[in-house]
């Protein structure tokens, strides 16, 4: 059934993305790719996989933005720029346009915990809830002809065949800088709720009405380039070496 | 957004299939002449043929059937099964028509009203998605009415004339329908161009309090199935060149023939009406071609274009 759950559901299980933490190495895009292309649903197929034309099915995927405040300047790679890595997955929201826009039922967004699935069986591939999502969460199977996406691992977060401490999806369990958080983000006393609030965790385009489970946490402040020039400058001149430093400093003059 | 010529193909012929087998509903042509009794069956075969295209571009068609399940919340799902209702009246009126020459007034108008519901379904697929700004607007479905409309005006021109009875009526309604149309659709455009982002990368990324935000590295070298979908840009250099040519074949030269339709001698009718059902079939075309080509989908803020 496409209509969404009415009530919110119990549990809002979603994952928080740390950008201040994000290093970019793309270890998540990998792990996730390898344990959902042997886990639910269809593999993950890559259309010429060794020819020059590479492409293929993702389900998380990293961007790296420049951010440039009013005012800055970008000078080579010390400028004012920042750069902000930025992992992208389903953000499971609980508006999912994807869900409702399915017409024959295999979209669907679970009511006991609020993950949003694809029930591939029923997928025809039409390819519209792909439209629907602004983020760009889902990617048709060129193989399979079905629509996939982030299942948040449903089958490692609640397989208890599997260590307790790896249950919880593929790209928080690799992740070497601990950027990726998972948990229940219904529950205002978890430590990702906690995070959110400490942090002030956000939502990715908010004006498209999806309220995403999914929360990021911004970049922490950084000083401007002018607060660092003074160290700059120093590393050119020998002005207030003392002792040996002085006295090498006036021979290699000499010389 | 990828044009995809199934979509495009289905999209006018399903909406030149159903003008034509509203304006027949409507009663508008003797159902007793042969060439009204070829348009029911021209109607029903268009119709057919937008459908059978449009699943052409499914991954698994072979599950189409599930498609008619969603209707409580799917404009796509509902346009489904109206498509297949709007069959029954259809084939009842084509029916009545070919093999016994007659009108039955109640079957016509519902099946009328069907059309345009189904019309109207096929609009608010595309109306009703957020994260196509371009198409998300009450214009759209309206846009598309009227295209469908004008087109039935203009293939009833054609069969009246053929028919040799009076396409007086057909031509003065078509005439006017089709300016409805590019007026209909000149709206649509002139909010597209003046179009305020609702997206922008600041707020995709949420990055924005920080400062101006610019895509630094994609996730990957080559294309994905997002950009490929998503992402075509191809001509939208070449938009308003093509929206005015469109406006000049599907609009403008119409509009002309069918003057001449009601003024000139049968011949010069009959050539008139023709040429200006395939003028506005190719204008329609590029006009459905930019529909896809110019709408610019929220998810490209994440790839920088």
């Amino acid at each position: 059934m496409t209509s969404l759950p009415s009530l919110p559901t119990p549990k809002k299980l979603g994952l928080v993305i740390d950008l201040d933490v994000c290093v970019g190495c793309h270890a998540c895009v990998i792990s996730c790719k390898e344990w959902n292309t042997g886990g639910y649903g269809a593999a993950l197929s890559d259309q010429q996989p060794y020819g020059a034309d590479v492409s293929g099915t993702f389900l998380n995927r990293i961007h790296t933005f420049e951010v440039v405040p009013e005012g800055g300047q970008v000078i080579g790679e010390a400028g004012d720029a920042r750069i902000v890595h930025f992992p992208k997955s389903c953000l499971h929201c609980e508006d999912a346009p994807c869900v409702t826009v399915c017409p024959t039922g295999a979209s669907y967004k679970r009511a006991e915990d609020g993950i949003v699935l694809v029930d591939e069986s029923k997928c025809i591939g039409c390819g519209l809830c792909a439209w629907s999502c602004a983020y760009g969460a889902r990617e048709m199977d060129l193989a399979a002809g079905v629509m996939k996406k982030c299942t948040l691992c449903v089958d490692r977060i609640y397989n208890e065949t599997l260590k307790e401490i790896d249950r919880v999806p593929s790209c928080v369990r690799t992740c070497p800088a601990n950027a990726r958080h998972y948990g229940d983000l219904g529950d205002p006393t978890s430590d990702v709720s906690r995070m959110v609030a400490e942090r002030g965790g956000y939502d990715l385009m908010p004006e498209q009405g999806t309220r995403p489970t999914n929360k990021y946490l911004p970049p922490r402040p950084r000083k401007p380039l002018a607060a660092s020039a003074g160290s700059a400058v120093l590393a050119e001149n020998t002005d207030g070496a003392k002792g040996f430093f002085a006295w090498l400093d006036g021979m290699l003059d000499r010389i | 957004m990828h044009p995809a010529p199934s979509i495009i193909l289905f999209t006018t012929l399903s909406g030149l299939g159903y003008g034509l087998a509203a304006v027949l509903g409507l009663g508008l042509l003797d159902a007793s002449t042969l060439s009204a009794k070829l348009a029911h069956v021209a109607a029903l075969v268009m119709i057919a043929g937008g459908l059978l295209s449009s699943t052409l571009h499914l991954g698994n068609p072979q599950r189409a059937w599930r498609a008619l399940s969603q209707w409580r919340s799917s404009w796509l799902s509902r346009e489904g099964v109206m498509a297949m209702a709007t069959f029954v009246p259809l084939t009842i009126s084509a029916w009545f028509a070919v093999i016994e020459g007659r009108y039955l007034p109640v079957v016509g108008l519902v099946g009328a009203v069907m059309c345009g519901a189904t019309v109207y379904c096929t609009a608010m697929i595309y109306a009703s998605l957020r994260s196509i700004q371009a198409w998300n607007t009450g214009l759209t479905p309206i846009c598309y009415l009227l295209f469908s409309a004008a087109g039935g005006l203009l293939l009833s021109t054609v069969v009246a004339v053929i028919s040799g009875s009076s396409s007086d009526l057909c031509a003065v309604l078509a005439l006017v329908a089709v300016i409805a149309a590019w007026a209909a659709k000149s709206a649509w455009w002139k909010r597209l161009r003046t179009l305020v982002p609702l997206s922008t990368p600041e707020s995709a990324t949420g990055l924005g309090n920080i400062g101006h935000v610019r895509l630094f590295e994609r996730p990957h070298m080559n294309d994905n199935y997002l950009t490929r979908e998503m992402g075509f840009k191809i001509a939208r250099k070449h938009a308003l060149k093509l929206s005015k040519m469109a406006i000049l074949l599907g609009g403008v030269v119409p509009v002309a023939l069918m003057l001449v339709v009601i003024l000139g001698g049968s011949t010069t009718a009959m050539l008139a009406a023709v040429l200006a059902v395939l003028l506005y079939a190719c204008g329609l075309v590029v006009e459905r071609w930019l529909f896809f080509a110019e709408a610019r989908h929220a998810v490209m803020n994440y790839y920088g274009d």
